[in-house]
């Protein structure tokens, strides 16, 4: 078992440094970094104390090195726009963003599991193939068009709800079901098949042969087990959904990373774009690596398998 | 005695192969090729010049319309029927090539990395892996911002951003292939790595890399479209259907419907149609990929 986790914190490590290596290179490679680097219509005293900072003259290793030596000590430079430190930028949106991101998983689960479940117990009945449209439609349309439409249902048309801005508990509703959509229909196919292999093994076989009506079969013995794998996908998600939300963060002007990200792009604000690629891939390997060492505890075939 | 041939009926064996084949939505893709191809004849105005005049015209059937701007007018006075138009050779070429870049780094570097084997592979492969961790949207916003927005420059970025797909499964699919017969029979018979590769390997994972592809038509296209959303993908005034959503949410909050719903209509079914197309390919040509 500890070999095992020490292996997987290797692989995560390499993971880490690639990715820094990649944004990195990026940066270096396809041009001059100071462009990037150093506020447009900077005064010359400015270019030279960043490439003093960042050793722009040295050669490429010595570069790296003092990139990584900035980023393990937190710091990702300072945004041209807001002119604070970008992980304090960061941190501050970060809320909002785990915000919306609960609130979609709420949504898409709510959607999912007794949809996918209702799936699996009529397979290939009506549910099923409605659930195999919903899952199409769920991955065909795109979130900010699902965010745009919903705006000029309920903002424009109806007037229910807030076209943007957060808040208020009415302000979360159409970012979280924009998010949530695609999610929905991921979900709801996990909790199909994962249910159906449930259903199809011998305790459940036991259950029938007792005399359990179906009902009983489902809720009490099927349901619990066919969810372990849905909520473990759910975990990851939730923290994918952090880092997914640009789009739909921008329709709604909801002050997330996402957000932020656009304000990035859009104000020419580098550090901060750099910020949000490196932190949040450095997420999403981090929580791969946490699915890992959960599965090889749950399921010794994972560790001793070299 | 002249001898009777049995006659081979071809036509049921081509029936099953063509069971369940998405009609509708290949018949929306070629329409959209087609109108992508022949956008110069087909479109009545010119897509990047309208008059300020005729600016937020409706379409034809609501008052107010005219049947000089059948789908009406945008906030330049632009008619959006020849921007949907023009806009569908955007996606198209987009679409298509970013899907080939993607496509051949990943299959060609699946193959090297599946047959070789050893650091290659492990090279290959860590790659692949953090590649894959990052947000594949998040990765191309980056890029554009470090190589700034132009239409060769997204497909370029698209093509990096999503081999690592390819990659991942052709690897998976060379690992099995290479412990079957004919490639250790090529072996024994002394081709070169490089030959195996060529010959016998890569005619294989064809298959595969084609469901690949027209799977990921759609979720390039989408990509593209959010890109132009936020306004670093095709720059203007070249219309894009996402750039063209983008500017219709100016107009969306007074009642311009047109203008948003249309272009996310376009998007819509040429993504649904691809995704059709690809799952009806998943099934037919490569039962291995069910499991994608």
């Amino acid at each position: 078992m500890t070999h095992y986790i020490i292996r997987r914190l290797g692989y995560s490590l390499i993971s880490l440094l690639l990715l820094s290596l990649t944004i990195f290179l990026f940066v270096r490679v396809t041009g001059d970094p100071t462009t990037l680097l150093v506020e447009p219509g900077a005064p010359q005293a400015d270019i030279d104390a960043i490439r003093q900072r960042f050793g722009l003259d040295q050669p490429l290793w010595v570069q790296y090195w003092t990139f990584m030596l900035s980023l393990v000590q937190g710091d990702f430079g300072n945004s041209f726009y807001y002119r604070t430190p970008v992980l304090e930028l960061y941190l501050s949106r970060l809320p909002n963003s785990l915000l919306l991101a609960i609130a979609a998983m709420t949504f898409s689960l709510l959607i999912g599991i007794p949809s996918g479940i209702l799936a699996a117990v009529r397979v290939g009945g009506f549910w099923d193939s409605a659930g195999k449209v919903f899952s199409l439609l769920g991955l065909s349309l795109p979130s900010f068009w699902v965010g745009l439409v919903l705006i000029l249902v309920f903002s424009v048309t109806l007037g229910w709800l807030p076209s943007s801005g957060s808040g208020t508990v009415w302000h979360l509703l159409m970012p979280a079901f924009a998010l949530g959509w695609y999610f929905a229909a991921a979900h709801m196919r996990l909790t199909r098949s994962s249910m159906l292999e449930v259903l199809g093994s011998e305790y459940i076989k036991l259950a029938r042969l007792k005399g359990l009506p179906q009902s009983l079969v489902i809720a009490k013995h099927a349901f619990k087990n066919a969810l372990i794998p849905v909520l473990t996908l759910a975990g990851v998600n939730l923290v994918i959904m952090i880092n997914v939300a640009v789009v739909v963060e921008t329709v709604f002007a909801w002050p997330g990373i996402g957000r932020l990200l656009y304000e990035g792009v859009t104000f020419r604000d580098f550090p901060v774009v750099q910020a949000v690629v490196l932190l949040g891939g450095t997420m999403i390997v981090l929580v791969n690596l946490l699915i890992d060492i959960l599965y090889a505890l749950i399921d010794p075939r994972i560790r001793l398998e070299q | 005695m002249a001898i009777e041939t049995p006659a081979i009926d071809l036509a049921p064996r081509f029936a099953f192969r063509l069971e369940g084949f998405p009609v509708l939505p290949t018949l929306i893709l070629a329409g959209i090729g087609l109108l992508a191809v022949f956008a110069g004849s087909l479109a009545p105005h010119d897509p990047e010049i309208g008059s300020l005049a005729a600016r937020f015209r409706p379409p034809a059937w609501q008052a107010g319309g005219s049947s000089e701007h059948l789908l009406g007018t945008d906030h330049l006075g632009r008619d959006v029927l020849s921007r949907l138009i023009f806009g569908a050779r955007v996606s198209v070429v987009v679409g298509f090539t970013a899907v080939i870049v993607a496509g051949v780094i990943g299959t060609l570097l699946g193959i090297v990395s599946g047959y070789l084997g050893g650091w290659v592979d492990q090279v290959i492969m860590r790659i692949t892996d953090t590649w894959l961790a990052l947000p594949a949207l998040t990765f191309a916003i980056f890029l554009t911002a470090v190589v700034g927005p132009s239409m060769w420059n997204i497909v370029i970025i698209l093509g990096l951003v999503y081999w690592t797909r390819y990659a991942r499964v052709i690897r998976g699919e060379v690992l099995s292939l290479k412990e079957r017969e004919f490639v250790r029979l090529a072996v024994v018979a002394g081709c070169s790595k490089w030959t195996i590769m060529r010959r016998h390997i890569l005619p294989n994972v064809l298959n595969s890399a084609i469901v690949l592809a027209t799977l990921m038509l759609g979720v390039v296209i989408v990509t593209e479209a959010a890109l132009s959303f936020l306004g670093v993908g095709v720059p203007p005034p070249k219309p894009a259907w996402g750039l063209m959503l983008a500017d219709g949410k100016k107009g969306m909050m007074v009642g311009y419907w047109w203008l948003t719903v249309l272009p996310g209509a376009c998007i819509m079914l040429m993504v649904l149609s691809a995704n059709l197309l690809g799952d009806w390919l998943r099934v037919k040509l490569d039962p291995q990929l069910r499991q994608l």
